[in-house]
């Protein structure tokens, strides 16, 4: 048997903490820039939130865009977005919401399937009219905050208020700037998009639990030890793993962007982003936040008892 | 470590077998499961429409039409009930979404009130403030009403569906006045979306005379006619309509010209005896959702009760509108709020792309934990390999749907499900370098990490149930797929590997792992 390969050294002693107030700021300057960008910008919403019209269709050999373009402009219909999806000969067609209520999206799709040629095969339509587009928005913020809120509980109760609070923030932190990664790139965000970002969310703290559970632990063993150092020690204790799942979980995502096909896209764009902030995040975030709060009653010796007959089990 | 007990082992075999044989029917192709045995499980995963194709259609029941004609039902009723009693009234009009009356003595508001109740539809009542009457509906008529529209019309379109025979549509009732439709496998769309939203409201009402001449008299209403520009006046009191048909076919008059061939139920038979014999002679409209398709002269009493509509039909819409008559008329008109068509292609497409993404994926994660944790990396790959499997096999038999961003959940939980395996031996090295023995450090690993394993897996299963309780649509497919992945491979990366793990160290006995 071969020796297997060690990603992270054995006693790696990077010191994350050293750079600690830089990364903090770091982290709200990125939020508030997040927050700006998309206020002021905004992001690129799709059609389910936005409403509108939606046609993927595939025609025989690649498709004139411009005369399309010209074409279907003609109707009336306001703005005509066309691309390329995929292949050349796939064109992604999107069409505003029309003014006139449900039945006159309904309307826009046939005008646009007499303009097009026949032969062409239409792979898919998607149409949301204005009451659900604003029922969709409003469910995903509900979804996001009550998942935010349901983590930031359990984080609460499973360690202590400063582990949730610290858990709480960079969570936030991960999923602003990834809702600002959509707004620079101008990428289409959508209901997958939103599933995306709850993964991100619970990937994020996955990823920040491992890291609080070994602080925890360190936190009991040497009582005495500043805070600074512990963090540094569970950090780098925890790096190997937090580098292998991240790593792994990179892979398949990367190649759900590669072979899973142009629907999935966004998604897998903002899965890999979360991965990587997620992991960039429970170390010079969640793990350096901890140095900005006072920790005496976790230390105390009567909750470390009560609490964890593992860490006294190993303590020793 | 080393000891691993056989009711364990028993139970781990057990679920792995079961698993498997409950994934094996999803694996196959379709035309050799066809050609199984009859014993053999058939019961496979359920694709959604975005991978098998088809239309999702959410419609809204047009309520708010619904309670305007029943108002103003209510209100020729009250008129006609007022003006048969001898009750002077002014002001008669719908305000506030009730009928309002005023009458002009105060003192007959009770005799009034009396006589409306007895006319009025159910879940309606009757209000009255001085000389004043409100008549509209209660709130619990209100919600009765929208229950049971909602309900009819769900009848209405699955009958209207399932006329044709070959599909399999799923129609459910979502929300307070909405209805899922989901037609996988349909083609032409169009033709889908113009048969449910057809009212397909058929009367039979006299005819005055022209219309658009002077003012409309409060009981006639001017209607157009399909084949001609002409207006004409009819009554807005209906002889029989639509809902007392027992029949209709499409059939052809002596002359070979497609016409509908109906046939009435008793009440609508007699009802219309008794019209067509009282008004020999005049001429009748026939309607349908408001526009005439023919208005004949009645030549002689009709009493049977059956009759032919005859008008501007080719063979295919006379057959259409029969169909649409034999499954009645939709109690409220229907409007196509949401509509997700994927054509056959791209589902496939989609299939051999998700297919591409996990086998791609998941040599990935194979290679990089044989280089990473060697044997033990393998004693992961197999459980990652089962992990997918039983994901599969439980998605058959809860009959969940899978869908494109179910396949990504299947692909993100590959790197998912290994990370506790990671946690484990991540944990297990650090305890071999304290210097534990190889079986303790294993022993210590397993322990050790278990907390942390569940803890980090309960916060994934946090975000992801939220987004099966207020996902809709794919979304939801995606978090059952991530709900059910990440639930087993609890199972798989803790029993499955402990198993391999412990027939490993028993047959070995290393002194050193090789980790």
């Amino acid at each position: 048997m071969w020796k297997p390969l060690h990603l992270v050294p054995p006693n790696t002693r990077i010191d994350f903490m050293r750079f600690h107030r830089f990364t903090f700021i770091l982290a709200v300057v990125m939020t508030l820039a997040s927050i700006g960008l998309v206020a002021v910008k905004g992001l690129n919403f799709g059609i389910d939130f936005a409403g509108g019209i939606l046609m993927e269709v595939r025609a025989p050999q690649p498709p004139d865009l411009a005369d399309l373009r010209g074409r279907l402009g003609g109707l009336g219909m306001g703005e005509v977005a066309l691309q390329t999806f995929g292949d050349p000969n796939t064109v992604l067609l999107r069409l505003p919401q029309q003014e006139g209520g449900e039945e006159a999206q309904q309307a826009a799709i046939s005008k646009v399937r007499t303009e097009l040629c026949i032969g062409w095969d239409y792979r898919r339509t998607e149409t949301v009219g204005p009451k659900v587009g604003s029922e969709l928005v409003k469910n995903a913020v509900i979804a996001v905050a009550l998942a935010m809120a349901g983590i930031f509980v359990y984080v609460w109760i499973r360690y202590a208020w400063q582990f949730g609070v610290n858990a709480l923030f960079a969570m936030v932190h991960d999923v602003v700037t990834t809702l600002g990664l959509f707004s620079v790139f101008g990428l289409q965000f959508d209901l997958a998009t939103v599933a995306a970002i709850l993964t991100v969310a619970g990937y994020s703290v996955n990823d920040k639990v491992v890291v609080f559970d070994r602080i925890r632990f360190e936190m009991r063993r040497y009582k005495t030890m500043p805070m600074g150092e512990v963090v540094n020690l569970s950090v780098n204790e925890t790096l190997s793993r937090t580098t292998v799942t991240a790593g792994l979980t990179f892979i398949s995502v990367l190649a759900l962007f590669l072979f899973g096909g142009q629907v999935l896209h966004g998604f897998a764009i903002a899965l890999m982003w979360g991965i990587f902030i997620g992991t960039y995040s429970s170390i010079c975030i969640a793990a350096a936040g901890l140095l900005n709060l006072r920790h005496s009653r976790i230390r105390g010796d009567d909750e470390g008892a009560k609490e964890s007959g593992k860490g006294a089990a190993r303590g020793a | 470590m080393l000891h691993f007990p056989t009711w364990k082992t028993a139970i781990v075999l057990i679920v792995l077998l079961v698993g498997t044989v409950l994934a094996i029917p999803s694996l196959m192709p379709r035309a050799t499961l066809e050609a199984m045995p009859s014993w053999f499980p058939k019961q496979t995963v359920t694709l959604g429409l975005d991978l098998q194709g088809g239309a999702h259609l959410l419609l809204e029941v047009g309520m708010d039409k619904l309670i305007e004609e029943r108002l103003n039902t209510a209100l020729d009723d009250t008129r006609a009930a007022l003006r048969k009693a001898n009750i002077g009234y002014t002001d008669l009009s719908i305000k506030n979404n009730a009928v309002s009356v005023t009458l002009r003595d105060p003192s007959a508001v009770e005799t009034a009130r009396d006589l409306l109740r007895s006319v009025l539809t159910e879940g309606m009542e009757v209000a009255d403030d001085g000389s004043a009457l409100t008549i509209g509906y209660s709130e619990s008529g209100l919600t009765q009403l929208k229950q049971h529209t909602v309900e009819q019309s769900i009848e209405v379109i699955r009958r209207r569906i399932d006329e044709t025979g070959t599909l399999e549509p799923t129609i459910i009732r979502q929300g307070e006045d909405r209805i899922v439709v989901q037609v996988p496998g349909i083609t032409d769309v169009e033709e889908l979306k113009r048969r449910l939203k057809s009212e397909a409201k058929l009367t039979f009402h006299m005819v005055q005379g022209d219309g658009g001449v002077g003012a409309v008299p409060p009981t006639m209403m001017d209607l157009p006619q399909e084949d001609s520009a002409r207006l004409l006046r009819v009554e807005k009191r209906a002889l029989v309509a639509g809902e007392n048909l027992v029949d209709a076919q499409q059939s052809f008059d002596s002359s070979g010209r497609p016409v509908i061939a109906f046939k009435f139920d008793s009440v609508g038979a007699r009802k219309f005896g008794d019209a067509t014999s009282k008004n020999v002679g005049r001429q009748f409209a026939i309607v349908l959702d408001n526009k005439i398709i023919s208005a004949p002269v009645i030549k002689d009493a009709i009493l049977g009760g059956s009759g032919i509509i005859s008008g501007n039909f080719t063979v295919e819409t006379a057959r259409d509108l029969a169909l649409l008559l034999r499954a009645g008329a939709l109690p409220a008109p229907l409007t196509v709020i949401e509509e997700r068509t994927v054509g056959a292609d791209l589902g496939a497409d989609s299939i051999e792309a998700g297919k591409l993404a996990c086998v791609i994926g998941l040599a990935g994660i194979i290679v990089a934990m044989i280089v990473l944790y060697g044997i033990f990396g393998i004693f992961a790959n197999v459980a990652l390999i089962f992990n997918g499997i039983l994901t599969l096999g439980l998605l058959a038999a809860f009959g969940a749907t899978l869908t494109l961003p179910g396949i990504a959940a299947i692909v993100l939980t590959l790197g998912m499900a290994v990370d506790a395996n990671v946690l484990i031996l991540e944990r297990v090295r650090e305890e071999a370098r304290n210097g534990r023995s190889a079986i303790t450090a294993m022993e210590f690993g397993y322990r050790e990490a278990l907390g942390t394993i569940v803890d980090s897996h309960v916060t994934t299963l946090i975000s992801t149930l939220l987004l099966f309780l207020l996902g809709s649509g794919p979304i939801k497919g995606f978090a059952v797929a991530l709900l059910i992945g990440v639930s087993i491979s609890l199972f798989t990366a803790l029993m499955v590997t402990q198993l391999m793990t412990s027939v490993y160290l028993r047959r070995s006995r290393p002194k050193v792992l090789p980790l």
